[in-house]
């Protein structure tokens, strides 16, 4: 924290001892920017989109351009850091390019769910009655299914590609997320400060704005961000299963299902996908969690 | 009830009834009816404060929400100024809303964590089109005007603050508006003793001050005696006594009256008189008794309560009950009038 944005640093006693306490946000990020995990996980994060956003500029070498003699090298083999994969393909490139695949189709269905969900949630959860009913039903008859097999069925109707993944899993978080924005609407529109919102002659634009959705958005925001590893999971898992990003683009999921057969030769370079997984999502997970914590009004 | 001939009334509400469906089952089907507010009748003159009390359950909190149009009644008219509050257009509402204001129970779930107390008070103007920067001169005056030194206060959030301290944000924000009448929905029962004083007088003040008229709901009857100047007493979302304060607290006349006043505790030795006690709880509003609803837990209770529910009727100047010990005397004064 250097001195230049000591306004926004400001911890939060000293603020309320001055008797102008910071905006509830401000204190979320400086809550935020105190929490050790959520520090380590975000720098890991922003690590991981960077590279994966500059992977046409760093990457050291094409990614799908492949030798048949340098096939399965190990890491630390010059010229390729991280060794090459069964087709001779340098890993770091692969990785570096298969992350952007990875992201995209991790993040987009979880961004495409907070949109409409919380727009079908708080529908649902305001208007009540048959309104909620059709729209809650719909949700449960998606929700019935285990998430995984909704996935599969839907990209399998559809067929292989990004673009499809993006949908089936879009269809697969939707009512997750509607069925938390709605039961937060529920429960903020029975409060007494909503009725007085009425009772001031405040209309339902009005209401939704200043009062429904300042108070409902952090908890859906956090349920969200806990739905984004388990969406690169997924997304890597279709790829994984031949339903999601085709070859020969890279996508991490994808690249641990074509190198699984090579293991017993080389056990080291097919666990690097599997560990750019895992670090993604364990990172995006610490980070929610740090975000919910961040987000308690009081403590 | 028997108004005062000179006056007109500020809020006239005639047979105002409330029945909220219970649904179950598959299909959602109503299997029965909580019977939350029953026939209800009331005159609010100006100036005046209208305490109504009763057990918790007995249509207290709904009959504030249905005379403020937050819940739509099932029947019955509500009538403000003379004007027909359940027929007015959306339009008209809105601008009705101003005249009339709620203040409600509970300091915690009344105000929006995400808003500072100013922002919160402000916001009642800014619905009605005040600019963003007057409405917020007019909040930071309200507040300390109620108590709450709007630069000490007014950019802090509602957890930052006490119960009595919200209370009050709820009162400026109700007042902001200059309404003529205030509903105030047991206003400092959640408060601490030494607090809920000071929120009285604060209330008290504030009525001299700006001409206001009340309607205390409140199930404490030290608290209904001290600010109202006529109370009705509610059991079961019926109104089974009305009076002056004076009246009832001298001379109640309906059974459930008398042991409301049995029970309240007092430091008036004067006061401290055996009555009937009021024994268990107030039957279930989804199926109430027939007749009388007081009937099962009333001491005189005789064969005939359990028929026709009896009426409202005078036993004295300004006073009322609905009760069948008192219809001989109603019927007497009837006939000598």
């Amino acid at each position: 924290m250097d001195s230049g944005v000591s306004v926004v640093t400001l911890p939060r006693e000293t603020a309320v001892l001055a008797g102008s306490p910071m905006s509830y946000w401000r204190t979320v990020a400086w809550r935020l920017a105190r929490d050790p995990a959520t520090v380590v996980a975000g720098t890991l994060l922003v690590l991981i989109v960077l590279s994966a956003v500059l992977a046409p500029w760093i990457a050291p070498h094409d990614p799908n351009a492949g030798s048949i003699r340098l096939r399965l090298a190990p890491v630390g083999a010059p010229p390729h850091v991280l060794g090459t994969d069964e087709q001779g393909r340098d890993m770091l490139s692969r990785l570096l390019w298969g992350g952007r695949m990875t992201l995209i189709a991790g993040l987009t269905p979880v961004v495409v769910a907070f949109l409409l969900g919380t727009a079908l949630g708080v529908v649902a959860g305001y208007a009540g009655g048959l309104t909620n009913m059709l729209v809650m039903r719909t949700m449960d008859i998606f929700y019935a299914f285990p998430a995984v097999l909704l996935a599969i069925a839907i990209s399998g109707s559809l067929g292989p590609g990004l673009f499809n993944t993006l949908i089936s899993l879009s269809i697969v978080f939707v009512p997750r997320v509607v069925r938390v924005a709605e039961s937060a609407t529920v429960q903020v529109k029975g409060l007494e400060y909503v009725a007085a919102a009425r009772a001031s002659g405040a209309g339902v634009t009005q209401i939704l704005r200043h009062h429904l959705l300042a108070n409902i958005l952090g908890p859906i925001l956090v349920f969200s961000s806990t739905q984004v590893s388990l969406s690169i999971i997924l997304a890597a898992g279709l790829s994984f299963l031949g339903l999601g990003v085709t070859p020969p683009a890279a996508e991490w999921g994808l690249m641990l299902n074509t190198l699984r057969q090579s293991i017993y030769v080389n056990a080291v370079v097919p666990a690097l996908p599997g560990l750019a997984i895992f670090l993604t999502s364990m990172a995006f997970n610490l980070l929610s969690d740090g975000l919910r914590d961040a987000m308690e009004l009081r403590g | 009830m028997t108004p005062a001939p000179s006056r007109t009334p500020l809020l006239e509400v005639r047979g105002l009834r409330k029945h909220f469906p219970l649904r179950g089952g598959l299909l959602q089907r109503t299997y029965a009816w909580v019977r939350a507010v029953d026939d209800v009748s009331f005159d609010v003159y100006p100036a005046e404060t209208l305490g109504i009390v009763g057990e918790s359950g007995c249509g207290k909190s709904t009959l504030a929400r249905l005379v403020l149009r937050l819940v739509e009644p099932d029947a019955g008219t509500i009538r403000f100024g003379g004007e027909d509050v359940r027929g007015a257009t959306r339009a008209r509402m809105k601008q009705l809303r101003r005249d009339m204001q709620l203040v409600f129970q509970d300091p915690y779930a009344s105000l929006n964590p995400r808003l500072t107390i100013e922002d919160a008070v402000a916001f009642s103007l800014l619905v009605h089109g005040t600019p963003r920067g007057a409405a917020r001169q007019r909040a930071r005056a309200m507040l300390g005007r109620v108590g709450l030194d709007p630069r000490l206060y007014g950019r802090r959030y509602p957890h930052e603050l006490s119960g009595g301290q919200r209370q009050r944000v709820n009162i400026a924000r109700a007042l902001v508006l200059d309404p003529k009448l205030l509903v105030l929905d047991e206003p400092v029962s959640a408060l601490d003793k030494s607090v809920q004083a000071q929120v009285l007088n604060l209330l008290q003040e504030l009525k001299a001050e700006r001409a206001l008229t009340y309607v205390f709901i409140s199930h404490d009857l030290n608290v209904i005696e001290y600010v109202s100047g006529r109370v009705v007493v509610m059991y079961l979302g019926q109104v089974v006594e009305s009076g002056t304060a004076d009246a009832l607290a001298d001379a109640p006349k309906h059974p459930y009256t008398q042991a409301l006043f049995a029970a309240a505790p007092t430091m008036d030795p004067d006061r401290r008189i055996e009555r009937p006690p009021l024994a268990g709880d107030p039957p279930n509003a989804i199926d109430p008794p027939s007749g009388c609803r007081f009937r099962t837990r009333c001491a005189f209770a005789m064969p005939h309560c359990a028929g026709a529910p009896p009426r409202l009727s005078s036993v004295g100047a300004d006073h009322d009950v609905a009760c069948y010990l008192y219809e001989a005397h109603a019927a007497v004064e009837a006939v000598t009038r």
